[in-house]
Parts: C-alpha cells; structure tokens; sequence
C-alpha cells in the first residue's frame, strides 16, 4: 500500500431479507428497519438499512483491502445519510472506498467513503490495520 | 426536554457479562455477508492462533447494548428517543472478540453539545473481562433531533 493509493472499491447488495437476519443477529429491532409504515411515520423515505449494518459491510471491505480478518485495530464512521432499502429482490447498493492516508512499517491508515445511489451514506471513516 | 449536562464525566454501573457465543458470532457474520472460515470454523480460527472463531470489526456493539439501554431508559437524562439518530461509532481494539470471551461494558457520557437546535451526546463504552483485560473500546455519538 503507498500513501494516495485509490484501493479497488468494492459494491455490496442489501435486500430487506438481510435487515431482517440482521436484527436477529445484532438484537436491534427498531422497526424503522423493517416496518414502511413506521419509517414513513417518522419522516423517512421507507424502510432503512441498520447503520451499524452498512458499517458492518464497510467492515468486510477493510479486512479484505487489509488481506486478513483479524487486521483491523481501529476503526470509525459517520453516518451521514440513510440507507433506503426497496421491497424487491434487487434491494440496493452500498459502494466502499478507500484511499490510503498514511503507511508505516506495520500500519496503514485508510480514508474510507460508502455511497448509495450516488449519496455519501458514510463519511469520516478511518480505519487503521496491521500490515 | 434538553440532555441534563450534568451527566457529562459520569460512569454508568458496569452492565453483563455478555458471554460472547460462537454460534451468535456465526449467526452474526452469515448476516452481513462475512464468510471468512475464522468467523465460522474454530479450527480455521485455532490455526490463525486463537482459542476459537473470533468475531468481524463491529460485532463488539452487540455488547454495548445493555449500555444503550441504560441511557435511552435513564429518565434523569432526558433522552427522547424517538428523536434520536446514530451519528458517530468508532472501536478501538486491543485484540479480536473471541467465542468464549466474557464482556462487561462500562458506558461513560464524554461529552453533550448543541449546535443549529440538535444535541449530540457522545459516549464511550470499555469492554473488559472479568479478569480486568480491556478487549474493546466503543465511541458512540447520538443525535438528537431538534423540534422542527
């Protein structure tokens, strides 16, 4: 990794099949996440990803740039938008980015961006990995 | 009702321990699409060098969340949760989460601010087993959303 290296972006797929198996698995059943009604009532567009669930795929993205799972020593976002998830079995992309900021002989520190439809849903992201 | 800035430095009673599950850490890769074998197969873990599957970067908030209890359900605080959003998560690990490790969250309130008619209450939480071992750091800054 050089510092200023543009890491290949990678796109993941989320339905809301997976905000389901994702509310079971972390224990956060705020309906927002899976009723259109209740989301609705509190002025969102619809049924919204977990944001934890978004910083979780930004996860894989980091430990796959960092080539190990076990890599990762810090690691921070700011959810700047919500993640709309549509009703059908296409769902929705989230687009993570990397560009390296700083190297050093067992470090690397990662400037991290997430879109969604072209929208910055994670911002001020960093994370910083065993090389 | 404003968050009660008195509550700023203060330190929550110690919540769990959380008994981290390997099943609960196979349950929660296979929900975000994480299929590295050290997440699911403890002798895929063991010959990495740990005692049994360790747990992906953000699987620590499962622990943290007797903690989030804490605040929403504190009425001396005022948080309307109904208005709040998640700003900010951060995590500082000294080591991977491990099947088997035992967590005990303990939340202080660093700090709450207002700006442009929202406040902002960040908190960190410190994951330690009962032998006194920090494993995790969490930061977590909640917006609460103005009258608008």
């Amino acid at each position: 990794m050089e510092v200023g290296e543009r890491l290949p972006s990678k796109t993941f797929r989320v339905t809301r099949a997976d905000l389901v198996r994702y509310a079971g698995a972390s224990g956060d059943f705020n309906p927002i996440h899976w009723s259109e009604r209740t989301a609705r009532a509190v002025g969102l567009p619809g049924v919204i990803a977990h944001g934890m669930f978004t910083m979780a795929l930004a996860g894989r993205a980091v430990t796959d740039w960092a080539g190990a799972p076990d890599a990762v020593i810090d690691f921070g976002v700011r959810f700047t938008r919500p993640v709309p998830v549509p009703d059908h079995d296409a769902g929705t992309d989230v687009e993570v980015s990397a560009v390296v900021k700083a190297v050093t002989n067992d470090r690397a520190e990662l400037d991290l961006t997430a879109t969604c439809q072209g929208q910055k849903v994670l911002a001020q992201a960093r994370a910083i990995i065993r090389r | 009702m404003p968050l009660n800035r008195s509550y700023v430095g203060r330190a929550f009673p110690p919540t769990g321990p959380y008994l981290v599950g390997r099943e609960k850490i196979r349950e929660f890769a296979g929900a975000i699409g994480a299929d590295d074998p050290i997440y699911q197969d403890p002798a895929a873990a063991r010959a990495a060098g740990y005692p049994d599957v360790i747990a992906p970067p953000t699987f620590p908030v499962v622990a943290t969340m007797g903690a989030g209890r804490q605040l929403r359900d504190d009425p001396e605080l005022g948080m309307d949760y109904s208005r709040v959003v998640h700003g900010d998560q951060r995590f500082a690990y000294t080591r991977p989460v491990v099947a088997g490790d035992e967590l005990i969250c303990t939340l202080t309130v660093e700090e709450i601010t207002e700006r442009g008619g929202h406040e902002f209450i960040t908190t960190r939480a410190e994951l330690t087993t009962p032998a006194g071992e920090l494993v995790v750091t969490v930061w977590n800054k909640l917006v609460v959303r103005g009258e608008q």
